[in-house]
């Protein structure tokens, strides 16, 4: 009897203490990006501007949000040598439906992301958090798990493609702030957009600064290795 | 001749991994000794090879217009190739360990690895955008493949030099890892004003 009790109260929808850890925790202590180095390559790829990375990060809220959801819901019924492919098509069909969404609302940005929306199926986040979190506990913790760790990767492509877009084009989601010409809000005569910051290396650059700044400032992260 | 500069193309100009930086989770994952990463690096271009092809040959066979079914499948075209690279990889594991236990030990733990490896869809997604025909996917399989072997292994032999340097505490391990790629990165920038067809 004190089982079934037990399992009611652990499946039973509930939003506590425990709860309230797994949408913080990804946020800075177990960050996808900086701490568990899951999903660079989208982060890296996508952070030119800012328009792109928001549409990023709600699309990979979304799919690991659900792909938590689906897996937690099928675990029990997941033959183990299979999974991985079984988790792989659950994916797959969450990112499709994206893609097309995507490709009816907004067109433009579309074209823009071209393959980085089909490689959220191999975005290393999603994958993770279905074999540590979601093949072992309850669908809504699951769920919670999903949005949390989407929304800590989320912040870090907010963070690094503001700093990407403000000084490699003077701008913030088109918006001109800050340049040579009087169209910009803050005009100053001679000065130049740092172009380097809109190429690839320098996301790897920004991201690196960034870990150093986490760690600097949450040092029990420091690798002693 | 067309092939050798798709080849090279593919290596070197057009990096997988320091050009559009894709793979780039096993690649700071993988990368603190040599050995390893010599082994994951040869993986890649085992199952880049591969699945490649098949790719191409779905893509064009089945899922356009002019395919076996006479229409437009091509929503399905993600489902189906991370399918196929899944399928693949578990098959080449199953099929190593049969002929060759050696390789299969030295391989061993990547090789599941490798189907969340973004350069190997990345690599298939980009062979339908560029619209190959299949020698020069396979050349482009190949080629792209050895280019992230060639990363690889390049920031693996400086990760192992670094960790002698005094690099500030929080700056070290993956922070570091980061910056070095970026600045190999821009090393490759210089190789994109090569034109591999004035050769």
């Amino acid at each position: 009897m004190a089982d079934v009790q037990i399992a009611k109260k652990e499946s039973a929808i509930s939003f506590g203490k425990k709860e309230r850890k797994l949408l913080v925790d990804p946020l800075n202590d177990n960050n996808p990006v900086t701490v568990q180095v899951l999903g660079i390559c989208s982060a890296l790829a996508v952070t030119t501007l800012l328009d792109k990375a928001i549409v990023m990060s709600i699309a990979v809220i979304f799919v690991c949000a659900f792909a938590n959801l689906f897996t937690s819901l099928l675990r029990m019924y997941i033959p183990k040598q299979v999974r991985m492919i079984v988790q792989l098509i659950i994916i797959a069909f969450l990112v499709t439906v994206v893609e097309l969404s995507l490709k009816a609302i907004d067109y433009n940005i579309y074209k823009e992301l071209s393959v980085f929306i089909g490689l959220i199926i191999t975005n290393c986040i999603i994958m993770g958090r279905l074999e540590a979190f979601a093949s072992a506990n309850n669908p809504w913790r699951s769920l919670l798990d999903g949005i949390g760790n989407g929304l800590g990767y989320a912040i870090i492509l907010i963070i690094i493609a503001m700093i990407r877009e403000f000084f490699g084009k003077g701008s913030l989601l088109g918006y001109k702030l800050l340049g040579p010409t009087s169209d910009y809000m803050l005009t100053i005569p001679g000065y130049q957009p740092n172009n380097l910051m809109v190429l690839f290396p320098s996301a790897m650059f920004v991201i690196g600064v960034l870990i150093w700044g986490h760690r600097a400032w949450n040092r029990k992260l420091i690798d002693i290795s | 001749m067309e092939l050798v500069n798709i080849f090279i193309k593919s290596a070197f100009i057009e990096n997988l991994a320091l050009a559009y930086f894709l793979g780039m989770c096993s690649y700071l994952a993988v990368s603190k000794s040599v050995k390893t990463a010599f082994g994951l690096g040869l993986a890649v271009i085992f199952v880049l090879g591969i699945t490649m092809p098949i790719n191409w040959l779905i893509n064009t066979q089945l899922l356009s217009e002019n395919g076996l079914f006479g229409m437009d499948l091509t929503f399905l075209r993600l489902i189906l190739f991370i399918a196929v690279i899944a399928s693949m990889v578990q098959l080449v594991e199953m099929v190593i360990e049969k002929m060759s236990p050696s390789l299969y030990n030295s391989l061993g733990i990547f090789l599941p690895l490798i189907t969340v490896n973004c350069a190997i869809l990345g690599g298939s997604l980009f062979m339908v955008s560029k619209e190959y025909n299949f020698g020069e996917s396979v050349a482009f399989g190949l080629g792209g493949g050895f280019g992230w072997f060639l990363a690889i292994i390049a920031i693996a032999a400086i990760r192992e030099k670094i960790r002698y340097s005094d690099v500030p505490g929080p700056l070290r391990g993956l922070g570091m890892a980061f910056i070095l790629t970026g600045l190999m990165g821009m090393a490759f920038m210089s190789l994109m004003g090569i034109d591999p067809s004035a050769f």
